[in-house]
């Protein structure tokens, strides 16, 4: 590996609670450039990082909304205008018989939107990122808990970082270099 | 049974094995795909498996060849094991969906542990039932003439007809259940790749985790879409069966005509979906001693649905039997006493059986806790249901409103072969997929860990 730059300084915790109370004292103190890494989804750290919500439901809603409509209307266009036929004088939008396949196709395009959307806004795929390079980052996906506070944070103050770091219960403190 | 004095009220066995850590569990499911050998049960099945595989290949080709008159259909019963078969695994499929997006909307903590196994048996019984509609067609080739395509003949799929909604159905179930499936997989592939010994390992399972890092963003984005997605796979699985009622219910035939169709086909694909759950989750636990973290308590908890489903399916009989005499159409009354009665009368009674009386057993808890009891109930259950769609559809077919036109069906060994053949080919891509995946969802395990730990402190 051949020597980077400064990206951040990376903590490690023995669990959640330790983690979402490092999270609030970082905060606390003015840096707001934090990533927190989990082996599992911890509800009480969206709150303590600001507590933004995510896109998710409006992007789903959208991708529904177009499934409906895009379903919908190929099968007007299909059995009314493009191949009418008159069948004992019924009507060509016979549009209950449409309705099946309009909602197969509202959930095709939904569930699509949720898959995709999500990837998307998690910033997937991105295959090698720098926090791949902090020591013992594989336990992240298993039972390590960590906090990065990034290099671009305006009040990056690396000595500071650590110390408080290391009085909130840290395992481990180290930088990441890539 | 009420507790007598003196004897501790009934507690479920706990979800977890007391004393699991985050790590343990890790190690536990992931140890199963990276580390141990298959053993020696695995072999076995997957030869056996693969034997059935290739007989599957054998009939495909037979059928390809000489065509669906290698089949036991003609007129009157056109439709036979193909439909049989198709109806019944889209309903095994089904029991999947159930536990993964149904249960997890109720918060039901007995899911986690085998939501994954379920989702892939889902992926597997679709891949089964996928086959029949295509096979089935007597040019094949043409399948294609489904999809509303621009082409040169001018001419567009009948979209008021059940049939084809049926394949819009199927085809937004596939991709549905594909992409839940996988989603669900990306944290535990991302834990796969940090465990991977192997380069290759790490490359493929680091390829297919995206580069997955379990930051708070990614989880909020995640846990959003996951919810919403199990509230989007719920009806969609409801339809889908209902769906392929419909596909019965609009035609004319005696046996299949009734409103009741749809709601009597959910219970069913519940019923038999549930059991196949039920057989896989004993089975993969006995094979790779998953004690630890599939306890009685999902046993317990997956019987219990399999006996409500029992109950709702008895009353669909119940029903069945009541609209027919209720009526008036003598079609209707002589199709029902020659179900009953008639030279087909074996399978008839085995539905009952198997589908409804031999369930009843499960009111007891005493066997709701026995992993033998439990699965020879689910696999006459499994056995109950291909029984029951051979009834709708093979002794429906047997007796069309004109006396001129009765007939009768006998399958032949191509019938027999290609319904084996899936069986085979069932297992046997559950077998692989144990082998690649980890067989229970580690990233929603954890969190049930860790609520348990604090419950516990």
């Amino acid at each position: 590996m051949s020597a980077g730059h400064l990206r951040g300084v990376a903590a490690e915790f023995a669990g959640p609670e330790a983690l979402v109370g490092a999270v609030r004292r970082l905060r606390a103190e003015g840096y707001d450039a934090l990533k927190a890494l989990s082996p599992h989804a911890i509800p009480t750290l969206d709150e303590a990082l600001g507590g933004r919500r995510s896109a998710i439901p409006r992007v789903v809603f959208a991708g529904g909304a177009f499934g409906a409509i895009a379903g919908f209307l190929l099968q007007y266009y299909g059995a009314a205008v493009s191949y009418p036929i008159n069948i004992g004088g019924r009507p060509l939008n016979s549009w209950p018989a449409f309705l099946p396949t309009t909602i197969e196709m509202t959930v095709l395009f939904a569930v699509i939107a949720a898959v995709f959307g999500a990837l998307y806004l998690a910033g997937l795929p991105h295959l090698s990122h720098w926090m791949f390079h902090a020591r013992g980052f594989e336990r992240a996906s298993q039972d390590g808990f960590f906090v990065v506070v990034e290099q671009r944070d305006p009040h990056f103050d690396r000595d500071n970082i650590r110390a408080t770091l290391a009085s909130c219960g840290a395992s481990r403190v180290e930088d990441v270099v890539a | 049974m009420a507790a007598t004095a003196g004897e501790p009220a009934y507690a479920p066995p706990p979800v977890i094995r007391q004393g699991e850590t985050l790590r343990t569990i890790t190690d536990t499911v992931a140890d199963v795909v990276l580390v141990r050998a298959a053993g020696r049960a695995w072999w076995i099945a997957f030869g056996v498996s693969s034997a059935f595989v290739l007989l599957l290949v054998i009939a495909l080709v037979a059928l390809f060849t000489a065509g669906i008159g290698i089949w036991g259909i003609d007129w009157p019963v056109v439709w036979g094991f193909a439909i049989v078969n198709y109806v019944w695994w889209i309903a095994i499929a089904s029991g999947g969906t159930l536990v993964s997006a149904i249960f997890y909307l109720t918060g039901s903590e007995w899911r986690t542990a085998i939501t994954r196994l379920a989702e892939t048996m889902t992926l597997c019984g679709i891949a089964c039932a996928g086959i029949y509609p295509i096979i089935h067609l007597g040019r094949p080739y043409y399948f294609y003439w489904l999809f509303p395509y621009p082409n040169t003949m001018g001419l567009w799929p009948q979209f008021r007809s059940p049939l084809l909604w049926d394949f819009f159905a199927i085809l937004t179930y596939v991709i549905a259940s594909v992409l839940f499936w996988y989603f669900g997989l990306v944290p535990d592939l991302a834990t796969m790749r940090d465990r991977a010994e192997h380069r290759a390992g790490r490359i493929i399972y680091g390829v297919l985790a995206l580069g997955w890092r379990g930051s708070a963003g990614q989880w909020r984005h995640y846990k959003a879409a996951y919810g919403l997605l199990a509230g989007l796979m719920t009806p969609l699985v409801i339809s889908v069966h209902s769906i392929v009622g419909l596909d019965f219910a609009a035609g004319l035939s005696p046996g299949w005509h009734s409103t009741q169709f749809p709601p009597f086909f959910v219970f069913g694909a519940l019923l038999s979906g549930i059991a196949t759950v039920l057989v896989l989750t004993i089975a993969v636990r006995a094979l790779y001693g998953l004690q630890a973290l599939i306890t009685g308590r999902h046993l317990d908890a997956l019987a219990k649905v399999m006996l409500a489903s029992s109950v709702a399916i008895g009353y669909a009989y119940l029903m069945e039997v009541f609209s027919t005499f209720y009526g008036l159409k003598a079609a209707e009354r002589t199709l029902a006493i020659y179900r009953m009665f008639g030279p087909y009368a074996a399978a008839y009674w085995a539905t009952i059986l198997c589908n409804v009386a031999l369930p009843q057993l499960l009111w007891w808890r005493r066997l709701r806790g026995s992993a033998p009891a439990l699965v020879a109930i689910a696999l006459a259950v499994i056995v109950g249901m291909w029984f029951e769609r051979y009834v709708i559809v093979v002794i429906s077919l047997n007796r069309p409103i004109l006396p001129s036109a009765w007939g009768s069906f006998v399958p032949t060994f191509w019938d027999i072969a290609t319904l084996l053949g899936t069986i085979g080919f069932f297992v046997w891509t559950i077998l692989l997929l144990l082998r690649l995946i980890p067989a229970i969802s580690m990233s929603e395990l954890r969190v049930l860990v860790d609520r348990m730990k604090g419950e516990a402190g």
